[in-house]
């Protein structure tokens, strides 16, 4: 156990975690939002039912987020003290003006939406949850435009006084093509996991004995679609994001697939694999022509370089940095985690698609004419499972951006291991992990554990329903449901 | 123009290094107005409410405004890391543990909102009741110790690494100021509900609040002794410093004087200039330095510290063009929330009322 190995760990487990809640406030709140407007317009109780109802969920996130965050914040200057100043020039501005420009906007108007559904018009209410979901998501904006500049930088020169980096050109830094890559495939991420999280726990709200079907039905076929749109279009955007990857980052892309020869097209795709990060060599199942056709659309064109040239290649380019003392003296080589990123990359893809079919089932299964979702209980098991799947997903997108850019911390100027803080002790990192992880777990435990109550009680009782004629009792199509009810609405 | 804003002005810094220093400071200041009161409320959750009704609908007076009044604390961390990257690198990394706390606090203060809004059996509800309070006492605790240990000078190299051994964090003078942070907080939650519920239960606060203040004296009056003896604010900045601390006693006398005339609206005003005052004195006292070495040729002076003039010319831009709007939606959701809440709205009535 090292200062800088703990560190790291550290990061990774508050990044992730953090990023658990992130795109579930801004894909709830996007849904949440949807929601009351769709009552806004249709001016039918339900909608406001549903938008109470997932707001809850929404503001439950929305919580454990919102620590998480300060966390993140502190620790650039925690526990990466070289970093902050070697980069606070460039990464500290987009830090606040998020928090000048989202933060308050998002902080703000959630405090408002969340006590005031009885004191504004609908109209006028509806306009807070937009509020607060556009902070979000601008917040996620000059984030990643810290990040990206740690991927690709940008709109810089370094002091020669000083050896720290020093903003040149601010325009620069927010038009990172890395940054307008990067963005649209968290933004729509987003969207897709805070559908699939409605999709999937309307599919457990199903299962519950007294569960209000009507409502659930247009739940899950609202989340549905937003799913739906989200992961055709996160799909779209991941393809942008590695066209652009291959020749900004080609050792990260080489290690998602796997590659460490250079291979001339038609290049054949490593479906599943084996990296030996020792002999460097991979081994696995092949599709003939395939990487060519997902790298660059065509079967003939392009060389894709493997790990072995790109860590030549970076050695002869880069060993100069070296001797200037700002790249870590103890690196001997570039290659990155070539396993963890082929199988994050794997998992990721995998899990665009598979909501993808997921959001065309549910609808087809809840389809006006014979929407027999409900009765399916191994159908519900499935969609409910597979709440979790998104969260994977974003998993395996930071695990790849991160540990992407191995060695550095910012892309070709600074190593990981010289930004770690030289006061940084182990007893105290391990003290602060084993904490972080204990209350991590305590929060995401709560979490879930309300989230289910939540579900368990339902939404609110409709008192239009309850003033209008009787809801018609069907004969339960499931053998275990005696008690259900459908309302034909 | 940008020859006039790169010229020095006063002991090697140029306006905007300057301004940003007083913008942080600002930042803070505000912070601990406001998120004092979160802080004071959750006290009094503890010290106050009889059962646990009362306590939910403590904390239902500051629900829609903590999440508001902790962004401050972010921007400010923000805003240090923008301009003055040096700054924020020595301080954070170098107050580790201390630092540590207080996010352990503000975690445990955060979630307990929302979830004890979603717990079902009193004793549930009262688990997260106390992670309120506890982190509504550690994080000002935590703070208030950080802010008294910086003034006294750290042990800095020169490369700007400070090594904050447990005597430079817990000594006389950062433990007084720890509890001085905490008990003015109190006191400034105390006055923010006797202006949020009802008649009955204000005066109770503003009764609590008299006794609670002959406690806050001794601590402040120790604190500005000892700031005499472990600081040279009083040699080095005489009369801003003596300045600062007139203010401060004044602003303590005077909401002692408004807590006995029941005059809520002064009495919170002026436990809040007193948590500013607390800010205000010390990075009055921190100038032209941001961190005091123990060793003075090390201190980190402001102009050292500071990123490039280029950074903080498009903060400062950046800064002009949203501050206005933030406290325009800000001010705005304090004033569309300023009825007094009941005390008979148990957390039945008003999760009913939250479902309207």
């Amino acid at each position: 156990m090292t200062v800088l190995g703990l560190s790291r760990f550290q990061f990774a487990m508050t990044t992730v975690f953090h990023f658990f809640f992130v795109p579930l406030s801004i894909g709830l709140a996007f849904t949440v939002a949807i929601m009351e407007t769709l009552y806004v317009a249709k001016r039918k109780y339900i909608y406001k039912r549903m938008a109470q109802f997932w707001g809850k969920i929404f503001l439950l996130g929305f919580a454990v987020g919102v620590v998480t965050g300060i966390i993140q914040e502190f620790q650039f200057g925690m526990n990466w003290s070289n970093y902050s100043r070697f980069m606070g020039d460039i990464f500290g501005a987009p830090l606040a003006i998020e928090a000048l420009l989202a933060f308050f906007m998002e902080s703000t108007f959630i405090g408002v939406w969340m006590f005031t559904w009885n004191r504004f018009k609908p109209g006028l209410h509806v306009i807070f949850i937009w509020l607060t979901w556009l902070g979000s998501t601008v917040s996620a904006i000059w984030i990643l435009a810290a990040n990206a500049f740690m991927q690709r930088p940008v709109g810089y020169g370094i002091n020669k006084k000083t050896g720290h980096a020093e903003m040149t050109n601010f325009a620069a830094v927010i038009g990172n093509p890395q940054l307008w890559r990067e963005f649209p495939h968290v933004a729509t991420g987003a969207l897709m996991l805070g559908g699939m999280v409605v999709v999937g726990m309307s599919a457990f709200g199903f299962m519950h004995k007294n569960a209000d079907r009507a409502f659930f039905t247009r739940s899950i076929r609202v989340g549905a679609i937003i799913a739906l749109i989200g992961s055709i279009l996160v799909i779209i955007t991941g393809d942008l994001q590695t066209l652009e990857i291959i020749k900004d980052q080609p050792m990260k892309f080489a290690a998602t697939e796997g590659i460490y020869e250079d291979l001339k097209s038609p290049a054949p795709w490593m479906v599943v694999g084996f990296m030996n990060e020792g002999s460097h060599t991979a081994a696995g199942l092949e599709i003939p022509g395939m990487l060519s056709l997902l790298a660059f659309h065509k079967l003939y064109g392009g060389t894709i370089q493997g790990m072995n040239t790109l860590n030549q290649q970076f050695l002869g380019e880069r060993g100069k940095i070296i001797k200037n003392g700002i790249a870590h003296p103890e690196i001997s080589n570039y290659y990155v985690p070539a396993n963890v990123l082929f199988w994050s990359f794997r998992f990721m893809a995998a899990v665009g698609f598979a909501v993808l079919i997921l959001a065309i089932c549910t609808l087809w299964f809840t389809r006006k004419s014979k929407n027999t979702l409900a009765d399916s209980r191994w159908k519900l098991w499935i969609l409910g499972i597979c709440t979790y799947l998104p969260f994977v997903g974003t998993t395996g997108g930071w695990l790849i951006t991160e540990l992407g850019r191995y060695p550095w911390i910012v892309y070709g100027l600074q190593t990981i291991a010289d930004a770690v803080s030289p006061t940084a002790t182990v007893p105290s990192l391990l003290i602060t992990n084993i904490v972080y992880f204990l209350l991590f777990c305590l929060m995401g435990g709560v979490m879930i554990f309300y989230s289910r109550r939540v579900l368990h009680q339902g939404p609110e009782p409709d008192p239009e329903a309850a003033k209008a004629e009787p809801v018609p009792e069907v004969a339960p199509a499931g053998a275990h449901a005696t008690t259900r009810k459908v309302a034909l609405a | 123009m940008t020859e006039f804003l790169a010229k020095p002005l006063i002991d090697g810094n140029n306006l905007l290094q300057l301004l940003w220093f007083f913008v942080i400071a600002l930042v803070f200041a505000i912070f601990l107005f406001l998120d004092g009161i979160d802080f004071g409320v959750g006290m009094a959750t503890r010290v106050l409410a009889h059962n646990g009704d009362e306590r939910a609908l403590y904390m239902r007076a500051v629900g829609p405004h903590w999440d508001g009044n902790e962004v401050w604390l972010i921007t400010g961390g923000g805003a240090m890391f923008a301009s003055f990257p040096l700054w924020y690198a020595s301080l954070f990394s170098g107050y580790y543990l201390l630092l540590f706390i207080v996010l352990v606090g503000l975690i445990l203060r955060g979630v307990s909102f929302e979830f004890a809004a979603h717990s079902v059996t009193d004793c549930e509800r009262s688990v997260w009741q106390w992670a309120n309070f506890a982190g509504s006492v550690i994080a000002p605790f935590g703070l208030g110790m950080m802010l008294t240990s910086v003034i006294q000078g750290v042990p800095m190299d020169a490369a700007g690494n400070v090594r904050a051994g447990f005597f430079d964090v817990v000594n006389w003078l950062s433990i007084v100021g720890g509890v001085a942070v905490v008990f003015f907080s109190f006191l400034h939650g105390l006055h923010f509900l006797s202006l949020k519920l009802d008649k009955k239960t204000s005066e109770r606060m503003l009764n609590t609040s008299k006794k609670v203040y002959w406690i806050a004296y001794p601590a402040l009056v120790v604190f500005v002794i000892l700031a005499f003896f472990f600081t040279d604010f009083y040699q080095r900045r005489t009369w801003s410093t003596l300045l600062i601390t007139v203010v401060i006693l004044a602003a303590t006398i005077c909401g002692h004087i408004s807590a006995y005339k029941k005059r809520g609206g002064f009495a919170f005003v002026s436990s809040g200039v007193t948590l500013a005052g607390i800010i205000a004195f010390i990075f009055n006292g921190l100038f032209p330095n941001v961190m005091i070495a123990t060793d003075p040729a090390k201190s980190l002076a402001v102009h050292v510290a500071s990123s490039s003039q280029y950074t903080l010319e498009i903060m400062t831009i950046v800064l002009c063009c949203l501050l206005p709007i933030v406290l325009v939606y800000f001010v705005w959701s304090y004033y569309i929330q300023r009825k007094r809440l009941i005390t008979d709205d148990s957390p039945a009535s008003i999760k009913a009322a939250l479902a309207q």
